[in-house]
């Protein structure tokens, strides 16, 4: 490959971070280079320091942080020495960024368009000519209707055209490098493959450079032409796609793409009386229902996961189980006993048999309580524990949680990392006693050794207890390893259920299989097949 | 020129007064505080030290002060000399004397009034954003009628209504006040509420209490702490304006604002003597602040900010 001088090189870069009274490296000694057209992915678990060094590629370090050591040459341009302004000509209109949550990136108070346009209207270029150069990204990004997407607010959107608007937001001024970082996590996999061919043709088109940040290996093979593999802010080992998926070199990237391995022990189909029986259950919101007729079985000691994308009421069928959203119609049986259609009317008893893991550890946990009282408060409630037994049973309870009783009892949640938020929200469960617990995507918001971690832990536990799962997710691979029984889910109505065999084998239903293909394989041809092989909804 | 020459020395002596008192408290307090203290910047030492002052001159105000409240001990605008350190006042009492047991009236009713306020408002605020619905709709429809009323002339009424003592100054001024902090609490609360946190100890079958004192309250306490340095100086000017037209603490009683009225003529005869009361005023809202921020900067957590 013929190729002019690199776009970005970065040398021996380290970024620190303030903690407590010194600084701790983030990033060492990393080096990197970057040729225009080409598209470097950046893998590693959280904290390795993959977003860090994607804003020192601008030059920029977070709040708490600095770049301590190194050089960083965009284009010729040192942005260790370039002034302020010098680097914020560059932001935006040379190097623009990508931000995970989309939903979260945009000003909700003002249009997409206005949004667009606010750095090359700042730069001087006409108002109605970057209105045309938007609608014509837009059109390009496979937005529906592009004429009019524009001047609607970011909540009137969907998080995927959201997430699609952000890149054509970045490309605005025709950057030269663009970071992604880790642009489709929080997107179902039906919507994330229209945002990576979007994102990947307009990379080609432009002649853009780009770095990808993800912790999905699946998705880094279909963007990436070459991957870089972080761990604990130092280079791993760096590669060709190709190479790097056929052979890699080191034992941590071997793991990393091992880690989907794990496979839970097939049960036998369960039989007799089901432990929860959602009974013809239609639910909703105001005057709209989200669920129609919905029935599905919950057996002791087995997990049903519940599949679908956003929206399809997945979750609003956990709050109809739990009692927090009672029913317009149908009803909810525990062992054969119809529950009280609002929790306010259950019993303590009745409560305590069915206990909710949270998505998000961070707004699921109490910050201000320490975990003694957060773990103990279920098994001082239900079982009346209080002073020394109390304290033994918490303890009890971090054991079978893996986490150190003595180190843990008495941190706050936010002295904890993610993976260790979501132990507690499943310690907290367990304290109950409970009979099912809900998990609503208790694996979404981590990254793949942690997850696999958990999936073990809540496996371990249901094989001890005997506890029933209704596992909530959108994600496949999950499903693939821990169910007994999968219910498909679409627009609030069951599409397909049954045992995990019967479900991934073919025959499958029209929307089964979409949701199916969907998810990326390891297989850097495997977004290319899956295009040509169909034309996909919405675009 | 004077005035410069004070304000230098007065902040050259606080200094190593603040630092040797959390040094002190450093050393002589249980271990779990001794960290707080030892860490906490020397604005709150010096915002504790004059709180931990003005707390100790209102206990022993009897003590301290050399002549007795309100007895005429001299003659009118007496200069300051030995026996009457800071003069008499208008009647003849002594001045320092009455700004010793100022303290005592002042203090202890400005604290108590906020306290209730925030107690009222506080609790009434995250039980109405806890409930939602129509009890919610009723009490926030409600505290926005009294807000519309201008808080003065609200307070006028009741006092006129209720007649002027100290408990009902105080239950006056703490129902004004305790509906500005319904609204704070109420607006943080909601936030709160909206947790996955709230939810599942809501669904664990928790009662109000429990979910108001460890869910809720917690969590919604920074902005609140925040809002009492502000709430309390402002409980010290209604205090002050209400004396001033006769309708808050009564004389003979000693009160700092009417103390700064009573005896604003002499300033036009270049005497700072009326100042000193209004200066103590301003001491202890500087103190109180400086503590209220230590206070926020550890409950929200800035601190760990990477």
């Amino acid at each position: 490959m013929t190729r002019g001088a690199p776009l970005l090189t970065i040398r021996d870069l380290t970024v620190e971070g303030h903690a407590g009274e010194d600084w701790q490296p983030i990033i060492e000694n990393m080096n990197l280079t970057l040729h225009r057209g080409e598209v470097l992915g950046l893998i590693g678990e959280s904290g390795a320091g993959k977003s860090t060094l994607g804003l020192a590629a601008m030059g920029f370090a977070r709040d708490g942080c600095r770049i301590s050591g190194g050089e960083i040459l965009f284009d010729g341009i040192d942005l260790r020495k370039a002034s302020e302004r010098v680097k914020r000509g560059l932001r935006g209109q040379r190097i623009a960024y990508v931000a995970q949550s989309a939903a979260a990136s945009f000003n909700p108070a003002h249009k997409l368009i206005d949004q667009y346009g606010e750095v090359p209207v700042l730069k001087g270029q006409p108002r109605r000519k970057v209105a045309a150069e938007a609608v014509a990204l837009y059109r390009k990004m496979q937005l529906p209707a592009p004429e009019e997407i524009g001047f609607r607010y970011p909540h009137q959107v969907s998080g995927g055209q959201l997430q699609r608007a952000m890149t054509a937001m970045a490309m605005a001024c025709r950057p030269d490098l663009i970071i992604f970082d880790e642009p489709t996590t929080a997107l179902d996999v039906t919507t994330q493959i229209e945002v990576l061919s979007a994102i990947r043709d307009i990379v080609r088109d432009h002649d853009t450079a780009a770095i990808y940040i993800t912790h999905d290996l699946a998705v880094v093979a279909q963007m990436a032409d070459r991957i870089k593999i972080l761990l604990r802010g130092r280079e791993v080992e760096e590669a060709d796609t190709r190479t790097m998926l056929a052979s890699p070199k080191e034992d941590y990237t071997r793991s990393l793409w091992a880690v989907r391995s794990f496979q839970r022990e097939v049960q036998p189909p369960a039989t007799g009386q089901p432990l929860v029986s959602v009974q013809g259950v239609t639910a909703g919101y105001g005057k709209v229902d989200i669920l129609h007729d919905i029935s599905f079985d919950i057996h002791a000691g087995r997990t049903v996961a519940v599949v679908g994308e956003s929206g399809s009421g997945k979750s609003t069928a956990a709050r109809v189980i739990t009692g927090l959203l009672p029913p317009r119609a149908g009803q909810v049986l525990f062992e054969g006993v119809p529950l009280p259609p609002d929790y306010r009317s259950r019993s303590r008893a009745q409560l305590r048999q069915c206990q909710m893991i949270y998505q998000m550890a961070d707004t699921a946990l109490n910050p201000k309580l320490r975990l003694r009282e957060l773990i103990g408060r279920p098994a001082q409630m239900y079982l009346g524990l209080s002073g020394r037994a109390l304290d033994s049973r918490v303890r009890e309870l971090l054991d079978l949680i893996e986490l150190e009783p003595d180190k843990f009892i008495d941190r706050l949640p936010g002295e904890l990392s993610g993976g260790q938020k979501q132990r507690i929200g499943i310690a907290r469960a367990l304290a109950a006693e409970p009979r099912l617990i809900i998990c609503d995507e208790v694996t979404s918001a981590l990254d793949q050794i942690v997850q696999e971690g958990i999936l073990k832990l809540l496996d371990k536990l249901q094989r001890e207890f005997r506890l029933a799962y209704m596992f909530i997710t959108h994600d496949l691979a999950t499903v693939r390893a821990i169910a007994d029984e999968v219910v498909i889910m679409q627009q609030g109505r069951i599409v397909e259920q049954g045992p995990k065999a019967d479900i991934f084998s073919p025959p499958h239903e029209p929307y089964s299989e979409l949701l199916l293909s969907s998810v990326p394989e390891m297989d850097p041809d495997w977004l290319n097949r899956l295009l040509k092989t169909r034309s996909l909804p919405g675009l | 020129m004077g005035v410069v020459v004070f304000l230098i020395a007065f902040v050259a002596v606080s200094i190593p007064l603040s630092w040797a008192f959390r040094a002190a408290l450093a050393r002589l307090l249980p271990r779990d505080m001794a960290y707080a203290a030892g860490t906490m910047p020397l604005t709150a030492a010096f915002g504790l030290m004059v709180v931990g002052l003005y707390v100790f001159v209102a206990l022993f105000a009897p003590l301290l002060a050399p002549f007795p409240e309100r007895a005429v001990v001299g003659s009118q605008f007496q200069p300051w000399d030995s026996t009457h350190w800071l003069g008499t006042d208008r009647l003849g009492r002594d001045m320092l004397s009455r700004l010793i047991y100022g303290a005592r009236n002042t203090v202890g009713i400005a604290f108590a009034t906020t306290a209730l306020a925030f107690l009222v408002g506080s609790l009434l605020g995250i039980w109405a954003a806890l409930r939602g619905g129509w009890l919610d709709q009723g009490l926030s429809r409600f505290v926005d009628a009294l807000m519309a009323i201008p808080s003065l002339i609200f307070s006028l009424l009741l006092l006129t209504i209720f007649g002027t003592s100290v408990l009902t100054l105080i239950l006056v001024i703490a129902a004004v006040d305790a509906t500005r902090v319904y609204r704070i609490a109420r607006s943080v609360a909601q936030g709160v509420v909206v947790m996955d946190y709230v939810e599942a100890a809501r669904l664990r079958g928790e009662g109000t209490w429990y979910l108001i004192r460890r869910e809720i309250l917690p969590n919604a306490l920074a902005p609140l702490v925040a809002e009492f340095g502000l709430r309390f100086c402002f409980v010290f000017l209604t205090i002050s304006s209400l004396s001033f037209l006769g309708l808050g603490i009564q004389p003979p009683t000693a009160d700092w604002g009417s103390m700064v009225r009573d005896n604003a003529t002499l300033i036009t005869f270049g005497d700072v003597t009326p100042l000193l009361p209004a200066g103590a005023i301003a001491l202890l809202t500087v103190a109180v602040n400086f503590i209220v921020d230590w206070q926020l900067y550890r409950a929200s957590g800035l601190k760990e900010r990477i």
